[in-house]
């Protein structure tokens, strides 16, 4: 595997033209953030994260984590000591709450630091991701007990979080679950259960974990509704905040996976002998709620996996087509055979990865954005636009995002030829990784309904409405700016989400969305990206007239947003036919006929 | 202990610069990043004023820009920096660079002031040993080990071809260490924010007690020439003789 050279030029880039983070600053809770300090962590992150966590992704691969008879799980050396440098650096903390050792930074910022973990190590940074949903989970439902008793720690790291919701019988479905919690006369309830597929559920990477479980307490209503989230750590803490008795909560094997190899999967069961002690987070029957504020965040986070995968399937690309000769490019010297990225199919692909990521970039960020807004806008106004504007990209981000992780990495093998299906350049396992992104945290199915059915209706339509307003908005720019290739195909592509988006409107079958919904979500996704690639090109091109040394990244920013505007774009206008058709075409063929 | 670190703020080596077309200089971004090389020289300097409680002022002579190099060296826990910034120093030579640094270190006050062996960018690699003649100071260099002796004295292990030589001396001194030295700290969170409001000066040449004079100016810069094709020697029994000849003529062996 080839070193990481963390985007930041990339990554600054979206954050000054295309997020506003100026304004973002500028905000009262933001008063200790400014750009420049902004960069500043940007850069060190990066230095760290391609120093310190790069170079374990491939021994974590290789060897992964290791489940023992005892119940413990182990993980390799390198992985260990990495996230100890980690937390002691403090990158676990950037935008966690101040009054609990956080710093307080914007996720606009804090999305830069973990797109670099994550590109860095993908199975890595899913203990801080989950970590970050449980102090979400707990600064917004905890009680002042809870948050004093819990929240230092998972924020500095010392522990880690967990999120179990899945069971066996409860994946997509999660109000088919069964963990049961048993109130006690002490106040604390007892819960008995298996979750699978937790994350991170066992290791030893940090002194303890806080496992956040959903179970239902007894006489709950079925469904979703009668859900409650409960607090269960490995050791109980005692009262002075030192770690106390082992709880009853045991790793009872790992998943072997397809990839994120020290990313451990584990089987957990509760209660096996005394029942394990769980503290209730919120109200009885409140859990979903709590969990639809981590939602966002949690699922914003996975989008980024399959940004960070395509960007370090990328760069490992990049610069084996630069290195790689073989068969000789038109008008080439007879004597000797081209570097691969002289042929215009390799570069081709190149140009798909580095457009496609530019595209997925900016609607991350700005979904971070929009989450600032949300949290820390001055008045119900800008934080309900906030919220909307969250809402609305989260499925995109997560839904989109993955699935182009996927195929992106797929280019990736495909440039290295036979050696990227050997395991040895690493181009492999970057694929291999980014495989679950579109599975797990609600699959990209049902990301997909989510916006058809959720999302689209929000406020009568409005919300995407505005949205769309506002990729209209861009034509008399783009026009402007002699940048007319991009503003023809962006508004074609806008025209056919339109038509798309009022035939779902339309439909008295819900059937129909339902059946509509992923190839909608996935021309959103591109027109959506071509719309940020359009606000790229636009602030590009401005800065080109002033730029000092940069002109040539610049230039490179006009001419991606072309590519993207010429050769993908227009994927939006193929996907018509099959987001506006009724679903009785799925199941004209009943399923034995299926068989053929 | 008193501690001198010098630290160069140089154009980011893993983005394009450009160069002035009339002057030839390197056009200065408004992004500067601190010379990898002088990271060890600061862990150094942090690491010996831990075990002394003594201080570390990072000394600098470049176009302040926005300051970034410097504060990626504050951000590692040096207590504040001096910058000399002179639109007259632009295109210095090395003995202009060391006259100004001199100045700087001198103004501060001193027992011990560290360097990097050589810069990235500029690698003359003779600028501490001008400012440790300058300053009086005797210059231990390439120091692969630096430590303290019992009686206050700066020991080094000294990289050699052959392996080490081991050198001492009082303090004031001057010490100029090689990567590799010491693992450098990475900055911490903490470290990123508080580097933010520590004091840096920013000098003029009058300042240090220099008054430039350009001895040195760019006439043209040509491309480096392609490589050319290497000759092939077939072996027909006796090309060890030839390629013994061509080795001979390059004067490698
Ligand atoms: C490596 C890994 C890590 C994981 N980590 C965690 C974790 O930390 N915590 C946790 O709680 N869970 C975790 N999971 C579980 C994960 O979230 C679930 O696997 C996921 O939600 C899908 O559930 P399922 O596997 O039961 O699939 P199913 O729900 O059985 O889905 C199978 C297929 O049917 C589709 N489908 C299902 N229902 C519908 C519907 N209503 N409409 C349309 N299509 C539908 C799905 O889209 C999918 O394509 C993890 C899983 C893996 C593999
Ligand atoms: C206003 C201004 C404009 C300049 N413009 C240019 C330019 O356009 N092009 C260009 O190439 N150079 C420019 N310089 C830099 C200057 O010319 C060099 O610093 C000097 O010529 C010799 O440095 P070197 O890198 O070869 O030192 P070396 O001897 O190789 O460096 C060894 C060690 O000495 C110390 N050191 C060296 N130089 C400095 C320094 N400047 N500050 C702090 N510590 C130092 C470091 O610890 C370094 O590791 C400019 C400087 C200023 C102030």
């Amino acid at each position: 595997m080839t070193d990481y050279r963390p985007p930041l030029r990339d990554i600054k880039f979206v954050l000054e033209h295309v997020v506003g983070l100026d304004d973002i600053a500028a905000l009262p809770d933001f008063e200790h953030v400014d750009r420049d300090l902004s960069f500043t962590v940007l850069d060190e992150a990066g230095r760290f994260m391609a120093d310190r966590i790069a170079p374990t992704n491939q021994v974590g691969d290789a060897e992964g984590a290791i489940h023992h008879d005892d119940g413990r799980v182990t993980l390799p050396k390198e992985i260990r000591s990495a996230y100890q440098e980690y937390v002691a650096a403090g990158w676990n903390a950037v935008k966690a709450p101040m009054e609990y050792g956080g710093h307080g930074f914007p996720t606009s910022v804090g999305i830069g630091v973990m797109e670099m973990l994550t590109t860095a190590n993908m199975a890595f940074s899913l203990c801080p991701m989950l970590t970050a949903s449980a102090i979400l989970a707990l600064q917004h439902h905890g009680t002042e007990e809870q948050k004093a008793i819990y929240l230092e720690k998972l924020i500095s790291g010392e522990w880690t979080g967990t999120m179990d919701l899945t069971e066996p019988q409860a994946g997509s479905d999660v109000g088919a679950l069964t963990t049961k919690a048993e109130p006690q006369d002490d106040g604390t309830y007892r819960i008995t259960g298996t979750k699978i597929f937790i994350t991170w559920g066992e290791h030893d990477v940090a002194d303890n974990i806080i496992h956040l479980v959903l179970a239902r307490t007894p006489g709950a209503p079925p469904g979703t509704k009668g859900i409650s989230l409960f607090i269960v750590p490995k050791y109980l803490v005692n009262a002075d905040g030192s770690i106390g008795e082992r709880n009853d909560v045991n790793c009872v094997s790992i998943e072997h996976k397809i990839g994120i190899h020290a990313s451990p999967t584990c089987v957990l069961s509760y209660g096996d002998n005394a029942g394990a002690v769980g503290y209730l987070v919120g109200a009885e029957n409140q859990g979903m709620r709590a969990m639809f504020t981590m939602m966002n965040d949690a699922r914003l986070h996975v989008g980024l996996e399959g940004l960070g995968v395509a960007e370090r399937s990328y760069q490992q690309a990049l610069e084996y087509a630069q290195e790689r000769r073989q068969g000789r490019a038109i008008g080439a010297p007879k004597t000797e055979s081209s570097p691969i990225i002289d042929h215009p199919d390799v570069r081709r692909m190149l140009m798909t990865m580095k457009a496609n990521i530019e595209a997925m970039r900016a609607l991350m960020y700005d979904n971070a954005a929009a989450l600032d807004w949300a949290e820390h806008g001055v008045d119900d106004e800008q934080r309900q636009r906030g919220a909307a504007r969250a809402a609305l990209l989260t499925p995109l981000a997560k839904g989109w995002g993955t699935d182009l992780g996927v195929e992106l990495t797929s280019i990736g093998i495909q440039i290295h030829g036979g050696m990227g299906y050997v395991e040895e350049t690493g181009s492999a396992q970057i694929w291999r990784d980014s495989r679950i992104a579109p599975i797990y945290e609600g699959t990209n199915g049902i990301q997909a309904i989510d916006l058809v059915l959720r999302k689209l209706p929000m406020d009568g339509g409005k919300v995407v409405a505005s949205y769309f307003d506002e990729i209209d908005a861009l034509d008399g720019p783009l026009g402007a700016a002699g940048l007319d290739s991009i503003r023809e195909r962006l508004a074609a592509g806008l025209a056919v989400l339109r038509k798309a988006t009022d035939w779902i409107g339309s439909r008295d079958d819900v059937n129909d969305a339902l059946a509509a919904a992923t190839p909608y979500a996935r021309m959103f996704g591109i027109v959506a990206g071509g719309y940020y690639m359009a606000k790229a090109a636009l602030a590009a091109h401005s800065a080109l007239g002033s730029a000092n040394g940069d002109a040539g990244f610049y230039a490179a920013k006009v001419t991606t947003a072309q590519f993207y505007a010429e050769q993908i774009l227009p994927q939006a206008d193929g996907l018509l036919a099959a987001s506006t058709a009724p679903s009785d075409s799925l199941f004209a063929i009943e399923p034995e006929a299926l068989r053929g | 202990m008193r501690i001198a670190v010098c630290v160069k703020q140089i154009p980011d080596p893993a983005t394009p610069y450009e160069l002035d077309p009339d002057s030839h200089y390197v056009v200065r971004p408004n992004d500067q990043v601190l010379d990898d090389t002088d990271r060890y020289g600061v862990e150094v300097a942090l690491q010996l004023a831990e075990a002394t409680e003594g201080s570390v002022t990072l000394v600098s002579m470049s176009p302040s820009g926005n300051l970034q190099g410097i504060r990626q060296a504050l951000a590692m826990g040096a207590d504040k920096a001096v910058i000399v910034d002179d639109e007259s120093l632009r295109g210095s030579d090395s003995l202009t660079t060391a006259k100004v640094l001199a100045g700087a270190i001198q103004r501060e006050g001193f027992d011990l002031v560290i360097a990097g062996t050589e810069s990235t960018d500029g690698y003359t690699g003779v600028v501490p040993q001008q400012v440790a003649e300058l300053l009086d100071v005797p210059s231990l260099s390439f120091a692969k080990k630096v430590e303290l002796a019992e009686d206050g004295a700066v020991r080094i292990e000294r990289q050699t071809a052959a392996g080490y030589d081991v050198v001492q001396s009082a303090v004031p001194v001057l010490v100029t260490v090689t990567s590799g030295v010491v693992e450098p700290r990475y900055p911490t969170f903490k470290g990123i924010m508080q580097a933010k409001s520590k004091p840096v000066d920013t000098l003029g040449c009058g300042d240090v007690g220099v008054s430039p004079t350009t001895t040195q100016t760019i006439q043209a810069v040509e491309p480096v020439p392609a490589r050319e094709a290497g000759e092939i020697v077939e072996d027909d029994g006796e090309g060890y003789a030839k390629i013994v000849a061509m080795l001979e003529q390059v004067k490698v062996i």
